[in-house]
Order: C-alpha cells, then structure tokens, then sequence
C-alpha cells in the first residue's frame, strides 16, 4: 500500500537567512548558506514541521508526495 | 501546509514582504490565514482593518477586503464597517502602539460597548516601524530609544486592558506556540462579542537589539521557556509568574453584543415606533 511521505521544500528567493528554522529543527537537516537555508541532508527530517510553522517568510515548507 | 495557505490567502505578488528577517510578525500574519482556513466563511465575508505599524502591514499582503487606516484609528474604522454591515467578519490587525497608546481610547471603548470585533494584536513591545521607541507595552527599566536610561512607566497587560475594559473573549498566544495561538484565534473570530488576542511577537531589529536578547531564534527560544498556559497560571502566585508569559484563554463571558443590541432598537422602528 503506498503510504504518504512528507517531502521537503525550500523557496530560496523568499529565505531572508533569519535562522529560526535551523534553531528549531530537531534534527541537523538544515544550515545557513550565504544568508540562505539550505539543506544539508533531507533523509534525517521527521517531518515535525516545526521550520514550516516558525518560518515567517514562508520560504521552507513539507508537502505531501507520493511514496512506495 | 503553509504553502497552500499562502497560495490560497496572499497577494503573492506582494511577497517576500517588508518584514526583517526574523520578525515575528510574518509567522502571526500566516497564523491568521490558517485560523480563517479552519472556520466556514466566505473570504468575501471577512473585512480585515489594520491601523499603521510594521504590524498593520500585514492588511497589504492578505487577500481579503482589507483597508489600511491611520495610526491608531483601526478600531474606530471597523467600528463604523461593521454598524454598517453586521453580517461581515470584521478583524483588526494592529500593534501594541497602534491598539494601546494612538489607539487606546477607541480600544478600550469598543471593548465596552462588546461590538462583534475580533483583535488580534502583535504584540512586539516596541514601536517598530519608526525605530525602537518604547510603547505601552515595553517593560518597566527595558530600553528603547526613546528610553536610553530605561523605561520608567508601568507597562500595560493587552490581555488585562482587553478584560477589565469589557471584551468578552480574551486570550494571548505567540509566535512560539503556532497551533495553540491558531486555536485561540479561531475561537475569538467566533466569538460574538468583542475578542482580543494578544500575540507576542518579536522585534529582533529593535526591541532584541536594545535589550540584548539575542537575535530571533533565541527570542522565541524565550517565549518557549517562559510560557506559563493559562489554567496552570491560576494556581500560581503573582512572584512565581514574574518574568512569565501567559498563554491561552484568560477571560470569557457572553454579555449581550452591541450589533444586537442597536438591532433591536431599529426592529422599534419597523412599521412606526411602538
Ligand atoms: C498620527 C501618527 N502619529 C505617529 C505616527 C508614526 N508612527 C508610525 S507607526 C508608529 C508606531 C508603530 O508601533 P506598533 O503599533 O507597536 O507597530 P510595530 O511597528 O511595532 O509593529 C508610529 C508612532 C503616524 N504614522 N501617525
Ligand atoms: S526560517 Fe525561513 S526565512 Fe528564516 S532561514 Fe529558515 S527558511 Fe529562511
Ligand atoms: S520538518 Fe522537522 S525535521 Fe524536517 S527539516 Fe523541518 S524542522 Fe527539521
Ligand atoms: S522593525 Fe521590528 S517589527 Fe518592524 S519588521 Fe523589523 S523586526 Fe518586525
């Protein structure tokens, strides 16, 4: 049965580099880059969707995707 | 998520917005899309006012009726918006400065009246927009620049003023706690009666700048670390709450709405006075 996983976007050009979701993820997914988010490595995130919630510029986001 | 409410509720041709980086107010403004998301109404019904402050931005970048005033002059306007249209839903966005020191007089008495209003105030404890003067709301010996030996004013409690003013639903949540405050704004919009959310939020450019509270991860940390919820806080002494904010809940009656009450009194008047 296909289950639904949580894939993990980022919309660099609305990222204004603040941190909070690298302080608030549970897991080292995340760094900054040259005043950016970036993801260092997306097969460790939980899904929590605590960047998502913290975010204030709506730039880092889960949507769900089809898994096998 | 979030993606989908913002593709839904936003000028997108308005984004990124003007906020700073790490500014509380974006995380609120989102807060409310995802709150009015939750509730059944029509987005044409809802008629959403804000005064002037980095706060009352948000009315540029949320696609329902909106109407930006003047400093201080939210409530006054959506006041009159909402005598004339009682069937909308009509919610303030304002700051601690628009809503307590411009615009504490129309505050106050809208909340006297209980006129069908919701408030959602992103509380920062700071003027923002204008640089970092102290409002209603900074802290007692906190510093702003307008305040550069430290404020000697007793600060103001939005969700106290909202209580003993008269409003009927009163509560407070913060950028920290996302779910919980988007609850709490979904039950003050459907509050009949005026409802008041203090929101705080965090102003890393001024008030974390002057006051040394470190850059914006670190005063949400803070909310975290100091939140007390509601019903815990009514066993707690005044000293063991000292330094705490409180979430959640904290005042709900259902005293008679003043669209109600200005109804009846027009029904008088229906086929001559009686
Ligand atoms: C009549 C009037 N007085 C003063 C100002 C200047 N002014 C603009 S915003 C502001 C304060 C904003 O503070 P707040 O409402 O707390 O919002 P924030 O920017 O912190 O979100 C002031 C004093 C104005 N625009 N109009
Ligand atoms: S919280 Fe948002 S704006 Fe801040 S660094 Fe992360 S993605 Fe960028
Ligand atoms: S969803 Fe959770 S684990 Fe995944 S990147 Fe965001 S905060 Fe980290
Ligand atoms: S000045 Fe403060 S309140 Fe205004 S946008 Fe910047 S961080 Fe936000």
């Amino acid at each position: 049965m296909a289950s639904t996983l949580k894939t993990l976007f980022v919309d660099k050009s609305l990222c204004k580099g603040c941190g909070i979701c690298v302080a608030f993820c549970p897991k080292s997914v995340l760094n900054i880059s040259n005043e950016k988010v970036n993801i260092i490595d997306e097969t460790l995130c939980i899904g929590c969707g605590m960047c998502e919630k913290l975010c204030p510029d709506y730039a880092i986001y889960l949507n769900e995707k089809e898994g096998k | 998520m979030t993606h989908e409410i913002i593709e839904k509720y936003f000028r997108k041709d308005m984004m990124p917005h003007i906020f700073c980086p790490g500014c509380g107010h974006g995380v609120l403004m989102k807060d409310i899309a995802c709150a009015i998301d939750k509730l059944d109404v029509d987005k044409d019904k809802i008629c959403l006012v804000s005064g002037i402050g980095c706060s009352s931005r948000a009315t540029g970048y949320m696609d329902f009726n909106t109407i930006h005033t003047t400093h201080g002059r939210a409530i006054a306007v959506a006041t009159g918006i909402k005598m004339a249209n009682p069937e909308l839903m009509v919610i303030v966005i304002t700051g601690d400065g628009d809503a307590a020191a411009i615009g504490g007089n129309h505050f106050i008495h809208a909340a006297r009246r209980n006129i069908d209003l919701t408030v959602f105030v992103f509380n920062n404890n700071i003027y923002g927009m204008t640089g970092g003067q102290f409002s209603p709301t900074t802290p007692t010996d906190d510093y702003g620049t307008t305040a550069p030996y430290g404020n000697i004013d007793q600060d103001f409690d939005i969700a106290d003023l909202a209580k003993y003013s008269g409003a009927t639903f009163v509560a407070r949540g913060s950028v920290y706690h996302v779910d919980k405050t988007i609850r709490l704004m979904e039950r003050a919009m459907l509050h009949k009666g005026f409802s008041v959310v203090d929101c705080m939020s965090n102003c890393p450019t001024y008030y974390g700048r002057k006051n040394h509270k470190g850059k914006a991860p670190d005063m949400i940390r803070w909310q975290k670390d100091n939140a007390v919820d509601s019903k815990k806080a009514e066993t707690m002494t005044d000293e063991e709450l000292t330094g705490k904010i409180i979430i959640g809940e904290t005042h709900h009656d259902n005293r008679e709405e003043y669209t109600a009450k200005y109804q009846k009194i027009k029904d008088r008047f229906v086929g001559g006075i009686k």
